[in-house]
Parts: C-alpha cells; sequence; structure tokens
C-alpha cells in the first residue's frame, strides 16, 4: 500500500518537475508540436521519453529501496537489528507479582550470534535471554527458570505493565509480544518496510547470481545453454508453424475445398490456447525435445495458417485482374502478387506466434523439462533461490522483448510499404 | 488489324431471394482497330459490367465477345486495363512495374529495356523509375498504371474510370496524355467516365447508356478527340459544339435519372 502511493507520488512529482523545468528545453520544433488539438489525437500523443526514463529508474530504485540495496542511497526502514528489552508480570497461583525482563538480541539470519549475558535479578520471576533473526520470531518459555511454573498454574498478567492473556499481542519498544494459548511468549522484532531477499533479493544480488550462474551453471547447464535451449525450440517450433501453416493458409485463401476442409480444424483449434495440449503432448511425446516441438509447431501453426489464409484475401481484387490482364498465370500471379501482397499479415501473424511460442516454451519446461529458462526458474523457486527466479524472469522479458524488436525490424525491411497503401 | 465486336450481350445476376437483375441486355457494337470509345451513363446502367465481361473477368449470360476471329473467354494479355485506382504493386519499384507483362510472357530483359525506358519517358516518369510507386502521387501512379498496360502492347486497353479519383488538374493533364498515347500507339481504347466532359473530350464515339436494364441508349461521333491531340484541351471546350453537345448529353442523363427517381417512388 505504502508501495503504491510512493509510486503515484512519483509519476505526479516527475510529471510536475520534467513539465515546469525541462519543457522549455525540449521542446521539439516539428509540425506535431503546432498542434493545439492534441487531446484526442492520437497521433498527436508520442511517448515522453523522459517518462520512460523515470518510469525504468523509479522501478529499480525502488527495488533497491526496499530491499536494503548498496546501490541505492535511500533506504525503506529495515528490520530492527541489535538489542532490546521487554518485561512480564507473572502471576504466581497464591497471586502475587513479579516482574521480569527478556533481553533480546536481534540478528541478521545468517551470521553469528551470542546470547545476551544477564543477572538473573530478584523476585521468583527471573530474567531470561533470547536471540531472534531479522523477520523471525522466537518462543519463549520464559517460565524455565522461573520459580513459579506454568504446570503449577503461574501465567502472565502484563506485559511492559499493559495487562494482557493468553491470546493478545502487546506492542513493545522493537516489535511485538504475543502470548500463546498455552501461555507462553512469542517475541516478533518490528520487520521495518524492507523486503526479506528469500521475497525479494537486492539488485545486486540478481546481478551477482547472473554471473554465477553464466560462469558456473545450474542444474548441470550454464545460464546461456538453458536460453540457448528455449530460443532453439521456439525457432525450430515456429520454422516448421510456418512452414507448414503458411502454405496451408494460402489453400485455404485459394481453394474452395482446402477451406472447407481445413475450417472446422482451423477455427476449432485457434481458440484452444497451447497450454492446454501440454498434458497430451507429453503423453505422446515424452518431456524431451520433439514434445516441446510438437507443441510450439501446434502453437504456431494455426497462427501463421490464419494470417497467411487472411493474407489472400487481403489482396485487392483490382490487383488480382490486373496481373491477369498483363498476361500472369496462375502461378505468377501467386509467386508475384499473392505471396508478396500477403507479406505484411503473415509478418503480423508471425510477430504473434512468436510471443505465444515463447510464453508456451517458457510454460512447458514450468511443467517438465531437463534444461530451459522456465526449467531454471521452477526449479529454482522450489529451492527458494529467489534471485535466480527473478534473473530468469528478467530474461525471459528481455529476449521475449528482443524477438519482438528483432521482427519489426525485419518487417521494416522486407515490407516497407505497409501501412502505406 | 482487329476487331472487336460485341454481340448481343445480355447480363443477368439471380438475386438470393428470387428475382434477378438484368444488367446488360442485347448490347451489340462493333469496334475497328485504333477506335476511342467513351461509354457514359448514369450509375447503374451496366457500364462497369460490360467493361468486365470485355475483359474476361465476367462470363456474359447471353452473346459474345470476338476479338478478330476468336471469342473473349477469359483475361489476357491481348486486352490491357487500367483501373481507377492503378491497382499498382507496391512491392514492386516503377520500372518492375512497368516491366510486368513483359517479364510474366517470359521475354529477355534486353528485349523489354528500351521498351519500358521509352514509356516511362512518354509518360513522363524517367527520373522516377527506380521509386518506390507508393512514394509517387495518385496522378503519378496513373502514369504507371497506363505504361504497364501499353508495355504489354495489348490490342485494346479498358479503362475504368482510370482518371475518377484524381483533381480536376491533374485529371486535364492526364486526358491530354490519354489523348497522346491513343494517337501514337494507335490502340483501340474503351473508356468508361462518369464525367461528360471527359467523354466528349476523349471519345472519338461516344456511347450512352440507360439503365435497368442496361442498353445502348444513344450513340455519337465526335471530332474532338482528333482536334485535342496535342492541344490545350480547354481551347477545345470552348468550342461551342462541344458545350451544345455537353448539354445534350447533361439533359439526356439528367432525364435518365429522373425517371429512375420516378420509378423507385412509384414502387415505394
Amino acid at each position: 500500500m505504502t508501495l503504491l502511493l510512493i509510486y503515484i507520488a512519483v509519476f505526479a512529482l516527475s510529471f510536475f518537475v520534467v513539465r515546469k523545468l525541462l519543457r522549455g528545453a525540449m521542446q521539439r520544433r516539428d509540425f506535431t508540436s503546432l498542434k493545439t488539438v492534441t487531446f484526442g489525437d492520437e497521433s498527436a500523443v508520442r511517448p515522453d521519453r523522459w517518462a520512460s526514463v523515470i518510469s525504468v529508474v523509479t522501478i529499480f530504485l525502488l527495488w533497491g529501496a526496499f530491499t536494503g540495496s548498496h546501490w541505492v542511497p535511500i533506504h525503506a526502514p529495515g528490520p530492527f537489528v541489535g538489542d532490546t528489552q521487554f518485561t512480564y508480570t507473572l502471576e504466581a497461583p497464591d497471586g502475587a507479582r513479579d516482574d521480569a525482563t527478556v533481553y533480546a538480541r536481534v540478528f541478521k539470519v545468517g551470521e553469528a550470534v551470542e546470547e545476551p549475558e544477564i543477572e538473573p535479578g530478584d523476585g521468583f520471576a527471573k530474567n531470561d535471554a533470547i536471540t531472534v533473526g531479522a523477520w523471525r520470531s522466537e518462543l519463549l518459555l520464559m517460565d524455565k527458570n522461573d520459580e513459579a511454573k506454568r504446570s503449577e498454574g503461574a501465567k502472565i498478567v502484563a506485559i511492559d505493565g499493559q495487562p494482557a492473556g493468553p491470546g493478545d499481542t502487546v506492542k513493545v519498544a522493537d516489535g511485538e509480544v504475543a502470548i500463546t494459548s498455552k501461555g507462553s511468549l512469542n517475541f516478533s522484532p518490528a520487520k521495518g518496510m524492507q523486503m526479506e531477499p528469500i521475497w525479494l533479493p537486492a539488485p545486486e544480488a540478481v546481478v551477482a547470481r547472473v554471473g554465477e550462474i553464466a560462469s558456473q551453471g545450474y542444474q548441470n547447464f550454464t545460464l546461456w545453454e538453458h536460453l540457448y535451449w528455449s530460443l532453439f525450440r521456439v525457432i525450430v517450433g515456429f520454422f516448421f508453424g510456418a512452414l507448414v501453416g503458411i502454405p496451408l493458409g494460402y489453400a485455404m485463401g485459394l481453394s474452395d475445398w482446402f477451406r472447407g476442409w481445413f475450417d472446422p480444424i482451423v477455427e476449432f483449434m485457434r481458440p484452444v490456447p497451447p497450454l492446454a495440449l501440454i498434458p497430451l503432448v507429453i503423453i505422446w511425446a515424452g518431456i524431451g525435445e520433439s514434445g516441446k516441438i510438437i507443441l510450439l509447431f501446434l502453437a504456431a501453426l494455426w497462427i501463421m495458417t490464419i494470417s497467411a489464409r487472411a493474407g489472400v484475401s487481403g489482396v485487392a481484387i483490382s490487383k488480382v485482374h490486373a496481373a491477369y490482364s498483363l498476361g500472369a498465370s496462375k502461378w505468377q500471379l501467386m509467386r508475384h502478387v499473392i505471396m508478396p501482397n500477403s507479406l505484411p499479415e503473415i509478418f503480423t501473424g508471425a510477430r504473434v506466434a512468436m510471443g505465444v511460442c515463447w510464453g508456451t516454451v517458457v510454460a512447458a519446461e514450468l511443467v517438465a523439462a531437463e534444461k530451459g529458462a522456465g526449467m531454471m526458474i521452477m526449479v529454482a523457486s522450489r529451492f527458494q533461490l529467489t534471485d535466480i527466479v527473478i534473473m530468469g524472469i528478467i530474461l525471459i522479458g528481455i529476449i521475449g522483448y528482443g524477438i519482438d524488436i528483432l521482427m519489426r525490424k525485419a518487417e521494416k525491411w522486407l515490407v516497407p510499404w505497409k501501412g502505406r497503401v | 488489324m482487329s476487331t472487336l465486336s460485341i454481340e448481343n450481350i445480355s447480363m443477368r445476376f439471380d438475386l438470393p431471394g428470387g428475382g434477378h437483375v438484368q444488367a446488360l441486355k442485347d448490347v451489340t457494337l462493333e469496334l475497328q482497330s485504333g477506335e476511342l470509345l467513351s461509354v457514359l451513363g448514369p450509375s447503374g446502367c451496366g457500364k462497369t459490367t460490360l467493361l468486365n465481361i470485355l475483359a474476361g473477368f465476367l462470363a456474359p449470360t447471353e452473346g459474345r465477345i470476338m476479338l478478330d476471329d476468336h471469342q473473349v473467354k477469359g483475361p489476357d494479355a491481348e486486352r490491357g486495363m487500367v483501373f481507377q485506382q492503378g491497382a499498382l504493386f507496391e512491392w514492386m519499384s516503377v520500372r518492375d512495374n512497368v516491366s510486368f507483362g513483359p517479364r510474366m510472357a517470359g521475354r529477355s530483359k534486353a528485349d523489354y529495356t528500351d521498351s519500358v525506358n521509352h514509356l516511362l519517358e512518354v509518360v513522363g516518369l524517367k527520373d522516377f523509375k527506380d521509386k518506390a510507386v507508393y512514394e509517387l502521387s495518385g496522378g503519378m501512379q496513373q502514369r504507371v498504371a497506363l505504361a504497364r498496360c501499353l508495355a504489354n502492347d495489348p490490342d485494346v486497353i479498358l479503362m475504368d474510370e482510370p482518371l475518377g479519383a484524381l483533381d480536376a488538374l491533374t485529371r486535364e493533364k492526364m486526358q491530354g496524355l490519354v489523348l497522346k498515347l491513343w494517337k501514337e500507339t494507335g490502340k483501340t481504347i474503351i473508356l468508361i467516365t462518369h464525367s461528360v466532359e471527359e467523354a466528349l473530350l476523349l471519345g472519338e464515339r461516344l456511347l450512352v447508356m440507360a439503365p435497368r436494364p442496361g442498353r445502348i441508349h444513344k450513340e455519337y461521333r465526335l471530332p474532338f478527340a482528333d482536334e485535342g491531340v496535342g492541344k490545350d484541351l480547354r481551347e477545345v471546350k470552348k468550342n461551342p459544339e462541344f458545350g451544345q453537345k455537353r448539354e445534350e448529353i447533361l439533359s439526356m442523363i439528367w432525364d435518365m435519372e429522373e425517371e429512375i427517381m420516378g420509378r423507385t417512388e412509384e414502387t415505394a
């Protein structure tokens, strides 16, 4: 909640700062900048690159600030670490009361720690010493050293002077103390607002993991091998999907019989998410390479078929007539008119198919695989290696984004007339 | 030389809900080689249907089209077509668009390069031959379409409102170009248009068609096309005879339109 409010605050604040301070210096002098009507004119809305930069930086700053990163100067309040104390009041069966102090030493998990040295104190309730890991809690059987035991009817009636009974939770100096239903104490030091590394590791831990896994590997394969295998499956699956799908789509766009024969199949298979095919593919082909590639082939096939079919039906009839009037044969029409004319549609389909394939391969590897990006993060999550999981997600995102950029570049190069006709 | 004869063409479309549309009824016409015929008529008079039949995209329900001694049965390189919107191939350069016909016929590059270059020069696109067609203006695209059609050296050129989408000034220039190409190449040209002026300017023969059923209403033989070759077409328009013919045809078409309106109102 706090995080969301901070995020919104940064969003609003940077908006005003950039608008007020930088607008004058950044003024673009092109035609669009002269438009007075921009609200509602989609073509006049261009992404503000300052906003993009600040947006990405903000995410990293918040990530660092809430994980106690060394890379970020400001931090959200961390968990309490150090010595603290609280008192409890024990009531003996005869009604007599005595206070005792609990000295707690909160340490960072993973570091060596010694119990604080204490005086037992006077009265029948004796002082106690405990150690607690930050973000953890510790059960304290406080009456072990007391002269009045719970088994004899003694019970706690107050913490730090505040009356409390079993089931109650009392705030103390650096955390809170709960009284369990059986009457013992459970001390949880203040957690602060930072995330524990097991939930979200600091950015430097993730980067360190990249280096480590890139050189030493994880689960018998290096990072690059995991990513390579995922990419390899996507490319091979997509390639065969396109190899079969595009001619099939052309055939469906050009022949009544093909259209009629494959329409029900394509229309039925299209809405089936490829993920739903994973169990069947595992039954048929196992969890090896062939299973993955069959799955990705099926994921790409229908998309490519439909886009090729749409590409054929998108040919203006006047172009077909023109080609025939110029003496083209059916094959020449196919080669010189229909195929190039359908390229824009096929590229759109290919971009979608690549995205779907990349998502499907990761999901398929999550289910079962010997290697691959999805398998890497799945296994890491079983061992609570959150830094590997985060690293894997970031790399999967980067590769997916990279694939899309490459496809768009290829499209611009091969289909320069798209959107200009 | 080639004679194009249209013999008793009728065209009937059956409607899905029963009934039918008589798009053309008993159209008969003979065109000698090198004649320039413009076809005019209110919408729904079947002029585009007639052109599609001539091109071979549609088969008539009755009658036949003969080009010299053989019957037209489908599209062929002997009958070139120019469309309202260029119907150019965006993935090819201007030059590749123009040389499309010769290339499809399997002619060698050395064989067609000269004629393609010559045609590009005639239509004034010599400096644009390596450009992509989507970089050209509408008028230039129509010039490419004309050159592409001529590169194939067809016997008959069919034009379906080739200048309809152009602005008035470009249109005037293009009308001059069409006349020039007609005279230089001596092709038989059939040109469909909405504009009475254009039909008068470009038609050596002018056919006015009437709708429902589509049929030939009246035919004119005009001197203006010959007069206009190589001249400023505005001068031709100043000819009093031109103005008189224009008024005559305009009122003829107005009457037809009104008759249609009246008939529709009666049925409504």
